[in-house]
């Protein structure tokens, strides 16, 4: 008899993401042959970096922890049925809240300036993720039209505000000044602290997803919302609330690569963190444990991407090619089913009943 | 006489459902034949095998004496069969000409040729008697004009025969009175018409020939100068095998569900429940008979608040309940069978053990406080699918893997599952198998009998008859009557479903 598991996402199971990013190196692989390049030489190059040493595999886990928390962004969105494109404008308007935070106040013990400034990135990514949410549940907007205006706004917000508000004083660059030094993330055993802050949280999403009420109305609502309504559910204020909690998450991402990282905010620094974040979640299925090996994955192919190409000759956009690879072949199945239950009936809805 | 349409010994088996039994039917040329019969008698699929879009198990078709291979939609169409769907086909932003001509544009080189096809459109519509601007866009126009569009639209291709897939169910009394008599129109120019309906009054006014079809059966051939509505209504409900429930008279104590003066208006916003008081005491079963459609969907939803109370209270132990608040609604006592368990009553993709939780898991003793208590929900669910035989291998299967009738005992047991005021129960036997019914039933009595108050509202004339303890009769948005059971006549509630006066 076979025990049909419990809580496992309903699409497929782990094989096919494994199945994808093979697929995606055979045929990056065999577009490196065609280049002229030896593929065998370049992948090894590619992992012996990111994987290979400790030094190396702590650039990895820090090309890791925004891809881990951006990716946990859109699962925790997906687990209530929605489609959260806008990670990438909610860690936009994060980062920059942080970075503004981080700068400005000064005198504080780390202590408390490093929850403070994390805290605007919440705030602001969860503020920019509930009016996707609100425009949802009491408009009937679909969410990934709302999120992807929002990304368009947010952009465009952000560089006003640093070009005409927040510049750094007497910098000619496009960049806010440098966050203070009790704002700062520490490194701990050797690996950025951040990364202990995503998995920490991976860890929690999955246990709150599991164990909890709110994890059930969550995933009721993702799964039936008719189904959650009868059950008593307030499936409107599950959507906002989910929306907010995502465009939270995705903020705290991009408040953690800016303390850990840029120090400060400049528009092109977090270029596609959020974008990444859709295909970290879908490679793990949506389970806040499962993104944890997909984003190592590409953060390793991100550390270890410049010395491929100074010992191959491959060039650093192979990484791009194969993450674009790898969400073709993962989304396929996942996407469709995804749109079947929940997103098909509000764009072709029937007409005359 | 050749006849238009030939239908001989016709079956059907869908998986649980003897959805055709061996039905035979022929319309001739200028005959309007009415298919009536219940929800479920099989009406849509006899039309949809005729038309090709199902295959039979058996049977023969011809159409113009010619045999027609089965799932051949093409050549039905080729063969001058035309349909209209009960749900229109029509593009919203086109106008009339553009939707007729949809799919057969008369062209001018690369172009469409406007000009012609308006003609076509105008000679069209005179020659059926069917008036429409050709020039309007669709949706500017009231739901019966669209209609008119829809039925040009299956004209347009020297149709012999069309058929009309409940046609009225969308339209007003004066848009039904205007399509009844193009029906006739169309029958005098020689098109054969099937319609399916269940409105006795429309198969009076239009039919020659009526098959009445109750339970995938052929009951049998009238016609309007051979009976009456009444007639019509004992055919269609039946005498079929009363389920014999063995109960013990009802006990009636205090009112526990009152539900007053309540309106509702219905999916397309329109009044469906059009003041309804109903009073509904500890310990006894109240049924609610009546057609579908009448507004006993849209009541059930609001007294159980998940649509919202235009107007009216309902009260539980004499306490108003929240408008559109399920939880409080439940909170206060009422328990509800949803009459679609696969929208509403299940998550398809939980556990069996989840589901048998699902209004409660918020709760002592399934949660304390923000954390589940996963292992009392599993303590649950083994208890309860001992106690219901709900047939599964284990409470950890998707509540997908069951069957209909284990479904239905998921939802019926979580709603029997703690002490109860008020059940609610909507069509709670729908597709479910004779055994699993009998099931049902017995707990809805052993419900009543430990001293709830149960609302039980059916399709089947029969399941009200032989468990309510009194019944109201529903028709238009009105609770029209209310009888005690043992006064219960069939062919009088019949007379009063059908909204005739007695």
């Amino acid at each position: 008899m076979t025990q049909t598991k419990k809580k496992s996402f309903d699409v497929g199971n782990w094989l096919i993401p494994m199945i994808a990013v093979l697929i995606a190196m055979t045929i990056a692989g065999i577009m490196m042959k065609i280049q002229g390049a030896d593929p065998f030489s370049a992948y090894k190059t590619l992992f012996t970096t990111s994987f290979g040493s400790v030094k190396g595999f702590s650039a990895t886990l820090g090309k890791a922890t925004p891809l881990v928390i951006s990716g946990l962004a859109v699962t925790i969105g997906l687990r209530a049925g929605l489609f959260n494109i806008g990670a990438q404008g909610q860690l936009i308007s994060g980062a920059l809240g942080t970075a503004w935070a981080g700068y400005t106040f000064t005198g504080l013990p780390a202590i408390i300036h490093l929850p403070i400034a994390i805290l605007f990135g919440v705030f602001f990514g969860a503020f920019v993720g509930s009016i996707a949410g609100a425009l949802k549940a009491y408009r009937g907007v679909h969410e990934v039209i709302t999120t992807i205006m929002l990304n368009s706004i947010i952009m465009g917000l952000s560089d006003y505000l640093v070009v005409y508000h927040f510049r750094e004083p007497g910098q000619l660059l496009t960049r806010t000044s440098e966050i203070q030094k009790s704002a700062r993330l520490p490194i701990l055993f050797g690996l950025p602290f951040g990364f202990f802050i995503a998995i920490a949280l991976a860890i929690l999403a999955w246990w709150v997803m599991a164990n909890t009420t709110s994890g059930f109305r969550f995933e009721t609502v993702g799964r039936n919302k008719f189904a959650a309504w009868y059950a008593g559910i307030s499936v409107k204020r599950t959507l906002v609330t989910a929306m907010m909690i995502s465009g939270g998450i995705a903020g705290l991402g991009g408040a953690i690569e800016t303390l850990g990282v840029t120090y400060r905010f400049e528009p092109a620094f977090n270029a596609g963190l959020g974008f990444d974040g859709i295909t970290i979640a879908l490679l793990g299925r949506a389970h806040p444990l499962g993104i944890i090996p997909g984003a190592i994955l590409i953060g390793g192919m991100r550390a270890g991407a410049s010395n491929m190409q100074f010992v191959a000759g491959v060039a650093t956009e192979l990484v791009d090619l194969l993450m674009a690879l790898i969400l073709f072949f993962v989304t396929a199945p996942l996407v469709t089913r995804f749109f079947k239950n929940s997103g098909s009936k509000a764009v072709t809805g029937g007409w005359g009943n | 006489m050749s006849d238009l349409l030939e239908i001989t010994g016709l079956t059907k088996q869908f998986p649980g459902v003897l959805a055709n039994d061996n039905i035979s039917l022929s319309v001739k040329s200028g005959e309007v034949v009415a298919l009536l019969g219940e929800n479920g008698a099989g009406k849509s699929t006899l039309v949809k095998t005729v038309f090709g879009l199902i295959k039979p198990d058996k049977g023969e078709i011809k159409i113009m004496g010619k045999v027609m291979e089965p799932g051949d939609t093409a050549g039905v169409i080729a063969a001058g069969v035309g349909m209209v769907h009960q749900h229109f086909q029509l593009v919203p932003v086109m106008s009339v000409t553009e939707n007729i001509i949809l799919g057969d544009e008369p062209r001018k080189a690369f172009f469409i040729d406007r000009k012609s096809a308006r003609q076509q459109v105008i000679a069209l519509s005179e020659k059926y008697g069917l008036e429409v601007d050709p020039d309007a866009i669709i949706e500017d126009l009231p739901v019966g004009m669209q209609q008119r569009v829809e039925i040009l639209k299956a004209l347009r291709k020297d149709v012999n025969l069309l058929i009309l897939d409940e046609p009225t169910a969308v339209l007003t009394p004066l848009e039904i009175d205007e399509l009844l008599v193009v029906i006739r129109n169309l029958a005098k120019s020689g098109v054969g018409v099937v319609l399916i309906t269940h409105k006795l009054h429309e198969v009076m006014a239009v039919a020659d020939r009526v098959l009445v079809l109750r339970g995938g059966k052929a009951i049998g051939f009238t016609s309007p100068k051979e009976t009456d509505e009444a007639g019509l209504a004992q055919m269609m409900v039946g005498r079929s095998v009363v389920l014999r429930v063995d109960k013990t008279p009802a006990n009636p104590g205090k009112p526990a569900l009152e539900v007053k003066g309540l309106q509702v208006l219905d999916d397309r916003k329109l009044l469906s429940v059009k003041g309804v008081d109903l009073v509904v005491h500890k310990g006894e079963i109240l049924g609610v008979a009546g057609v579908e459609g009448n507004g006993q969907r849209e009541m059930v939803e609001a007294i159980c608040g998940m649509r919202h109370r235009l107007a009216g209270q309902v009260l539980v132990d004499g306490v108003a309940t929240k408008d559109m608040h399920p939880h409080a609604v439940h909170a206060s006592g009422v328990s509800h069978i949803p009459e679609d368990r696969e929208k509403h009553g299940l998550v398809a993709s939980y556990s069996i053990a989840d589901n048998l939780v699902l209004n409660q898991f918020d709760r002592e003793p399934f949660a304390k406080g923000w954390v589940r208590n996963i292992s009392q929900v599993n303590k649950n669910a083994d208890a309860v699918v001992e106690q219901f035989d709900i047939r599964t291998p284990s409470a950890q299967n998707l509540a997908s893997s069951l069957s209909g009738g284990n479904k239905q005992k998921v939802v019926v047991a979580r709603e029997l599952s703690e002490d109860l005021k008020v059940l609610v129960a909507a069509q709670p036997t729908r597709g479910v198998d004779v055994g699993s019914i009998e099931f049902i039933h017995n707990q809805l009595i052993a419900a009543r009998d430990r001293g709830a108050a149960v609302l039980l509202v059916s399709a089947e004339l029969d399941e009200v008859l032989s468990l309510s303890d009194r019944i109201a009769v529903m028709s238009g948005g009105k609770i029209v009557a209310i009888v005690d059971s043992k006064d219960a006549d069939r062919n009088y509630i019949g007379r009063l479903m059908a909204g005739m006066k007695a």
